[in-house]
């Protein structure tokens, strides 16, 4: 669906930095995302949309491994970041955390100090080789954040007492400190109120420089301010994929436009 | 009380009254919820009485165990009967047994009998019956060590007998000793006199306290401290033991197992150990520890071991709760940094789990500290008369008894002297119980993270 002729042209202008092949997932005897085809641009935002429960979380979740945690998840097909197949058996999860970074609906800060969230993946991918060294990474990953200002002063505080939009500009900040290649966002303004929602959305623009940023969003105004590409999920299929602004004015597939303009999800 | 539903207002129409007054149906709410309130309050001040009867008769029969009643003798230490050949010779003087400590004794009663003024046809031998058969051995003690001192006469402060420190703590009657051969209500008579010169006083016991358990006829000198001790013992190993134990079990059961049968059955075990009787568990520990694998009968160790089965489904079942409540968006935030499952386990979900895993570990623990059962099926009721550090109770393989145990020996024994200290020896098994709670409650309070 995504092979329209208008869009073939504009894929090849940016490296793919993801492609899923017939991508299959099952929660036990649940066909969650089924037979997904997608090819994911470096340094662009991709927005995942669609109604819930359609599987757009799920999908997010194969291209780090997240759902390995979960016991009865089990994910074919194949998915190739940088060409190289991530569910191949020599991968090391952790490995692949560490290049696909990721950011949570709900914004969950370590309970310790804010320079402690931020040193933490640095610390155990082993990134900085002294104080002063990790000193730096934590300013540059804040200021990549977006919220150095707001915290300099109080780099020792606990990260759990910022307030909702702050945390969640912390965790942005904590997951580009392992300098990611990929960042992962699950619905990351869901729990924000809109001025902190357009700090993030503000934030995402800019990081899209750097990374490859795919976003998962219930706003469909979200996905049209931030996105570059947009993908239209629907009880499992991917429907439709292409440009945002060709997806949101003028859909091929006839349940992007009604889920677009409000008739279903 | 909620069934309110069969009244005569068919149900689905409201009667058009004013809110001012209750219609009949809120007023049957109304009474149906005062009278359960009220059934709550019973029930809760029933127990409150029960809990205040419980302290009073704690309070009341275990407090006279903490003082007791002492004479002070001056006494001649003889030479001529203490050492013979007068040369001071430490071996000559260890010849002469307690026995041969009596008649000075007798002597320094009647002295003192005399010097206060009391018409007395009562030999030395009679007067002995006032004081416990513990001062002979007291005073060879002294002389023991201090054999410069053989012909002077020295200040002894030793116990009254189990009769005499009851009556003066209300205990013994004269009544009561018409059938009793160890004394008479002339002897009370004596004691009154030289409770009025200062003779006989009581004062604080803390050989009740720090001493060693002592024969059936001697309640006087019984102390709980060297099963404080044995306890003691036993409780380290219980939590050198299945505080590393349990932990690892939970951690591993908790978040890195997978979901199948197996661990399904033994999840349910670990529960199901939790409500075995823990008397199970001490014929166990004789099978298991003793007659299999030959370890010493009565020793910390074995005690120790078999507590630490009763308490480790304790400790798993809280560590698990506990691990269970951290909430999985840290699981995620670590695991989403990319920290392998140890990393995010050890370094986030553990410290956040740690309130939960202590108190868990020492509510176990004081579990432990007051199970009598198990003890009592491997032996722990050593009789342990000689005192720290010189005694047989100094390590964890030596015989011992422990606090609880002992208790129980004592209310066994007949002497109602003995009753007294058994008393006395519950309100220190609930001190350490409850300090131990306070810890508990301190330490979830202190560390209790919110996120």
């Amino acid at each position: 669906m995504y092979d329209s002729p208008s869009l073939e042209t504009k894929v090849t202008d940016k490296a793919i930095k993801i492609a899923a092949q017939n991508v299959q997932v099952f929660y036990g005897d649940t066909h969650a995302i089924k037979d997904v085809n997608v090819q994911i641009q470096d340094k662009t935002v991709t927005a995942f949309i669609g109604p819930s429960g359609c599987g757009k979380s799920t999908f997010l979740r194969c291209l780090n491994r997240m759902n390995d945690t979960i016991d009865i998840c089990r994910v074919e097909g194949d998915i190739l970041l940088d060409g190289e197949d991530i569910y191949d058996k020599r991968v090391d999860p952790v490995q692949l955390r560490a290049k696909v970074g990721m950011v949570f609906q709900k914004p969950n800060p370590f309970p310790k100090s804010i320079y402690d969230n931020i040193a933490y993946g640095p610390r155990i991918h082993g990134l900085a080789k002294s104080k002063a060294d990790l000193d730096e990474i934590v300013e540059r990953s804040l200021r990549r954040g977006a919220i150095w200002d707001e915290v300099k002063d109080r780099l020792h505080a606990p990260g759990t007492g910022l307030s909702g939009g702050q945390q969640q500009r912390l965790c942005i900040a904590r997951a580009v400190a392992t300098e990611p290649e990929v960042l992962l966002m699950d619905e990351p303004c869901s729990a924000l109120d809109p001025i902190a929602t357009g700090q993030v959305e503000e934030l995402i623009d800019e990081l899209r420089d750097s990374y490859s940023v795919v976003i998962v969003t219930h706003s469909m105004q979200q996905a049209a301010r931030v996105s570059q590409k947009t993908a239209f999920f629907h009880l499992g299929n991917l429907v439709e994929y292409g440009e945002t602004s060709q997806i949101f004015t003028n859909p091929v597939d006839s349940r992007t436009e009604s889920y677009i303009t409000g008739r279903i999800g | 009380m909620t069934d309110a539903t069969a009244s005569g207002v068919p149900a689905g129409k409201h009667t058009s009254g004013s809110l001012l007054e209750q219609n009949p149906r809120t007023k049957r709410r109304n009474a149906a919820e005062a009278r359960f309130k009220m059934y709550g309050m019973a029930a809760v001040g029933i127990g409150l009485v029960f809990l205040v009867l419980l302290l009073v008769a704690i309070v009341r029969n275990g407090v006279p165990a903490y003082t007791q009643t002492f004479l002070s003798l001056p006494i001649e230490l003889k030479a001529e009967a203490l050492d013979k050949n007068g040369n001071r010779d430490l071996d000559d003087i260890r010849k002469v047994s307690t026995f041969g400590y009596n008649p000075l004794l007798d002597e320094a009663l009647l002295r003192v009998v005399a010097d206060n003024g009391i018409e007395s046809d009562y030999s030395g031998a009679d007067l002995r019956k006032m004081i416990s058969s513990s001062a002979a051995a007291q005073v060879r003690d002294y002389v023991l060590t201090h054999p410069a001192d053989i012909g002077e006469t020295v200040e002894f402060r030793v116990l009254a007998s189990s009769r005499v420190d009851g009556y003066l703590k209300g205990r013994v009657v004269r009544e009561d000793l018409e059938r009793d051969k160890n004394l008479d209500a002339a002897h009370l008579d004596i004691i009154d006199v030289l409770r009025d010169e200062g003779v006989v006083s009581r004062t604080f016991n803390w050989a009740f306290i720090f001493g060693a358990d002592a024969s059936e006829s001697r309640p006087e000198q019984a102390g709980i401290g060297v099963s404080m001790l044995g306890s003691l013992f036993m409780m380290i190993v219980v939590l050198l033991l299945s505080l590393p134990i349990g932990v690892a079990a939970s951690i591993y059961l908790e978040e890195f197992a997978p979901k199948n049968r197996w661990t399904d059955l033994i999840e349910v075990n670990i529960s199901n150990l939790a409500a075995v009787p823990s008397i199970v568990f001490g014929i166990l520990g004789l099978a298991v520890f003793i007659q299999f694998m030959h370890l010493p009968q009565s020793a910390p160790l074995v005690g120790g071991l078999v507590l630490t089965l009763m308490t480790l489904p304790t400790i798993i079942i809280s560590t698990r709760a506990s691990l269970k409540s951290v909430p999985p968006s840290i699981r995620d935030a670590a695991l989403g940094v990319g920290a392998s499952k140890m990393q995010s386990v050890f370094h986030h979900v553990l410290p956040l789990a740690m309130p939960g895993i202590l108190t868990g570990t020492i509510i176990g623990l004081a579990q432990a500290l007051g199970e009598t059962a198990p003890l009592l099926l491997i032996g722990m009721v050593g009789y342990i008369a000689s005192n720290y550090p010189d005694g047989v109770a100094s390590g964890f393989l030596d015989p011992n008894s422990a606090m609880p145990a002992q208790i129980y020996e004592w209310a066994k024994r007949a002497d109602p002297a003995y009753y007294e200290r058994a008393w006395g020896g519950i309100i220190i098994l609930l001190l350490f119980l409850m300090t131990m709670n306070i810890i508990a409650v301190i330490l979830r309070r202190r560390f209790e993270r919110r996120w």
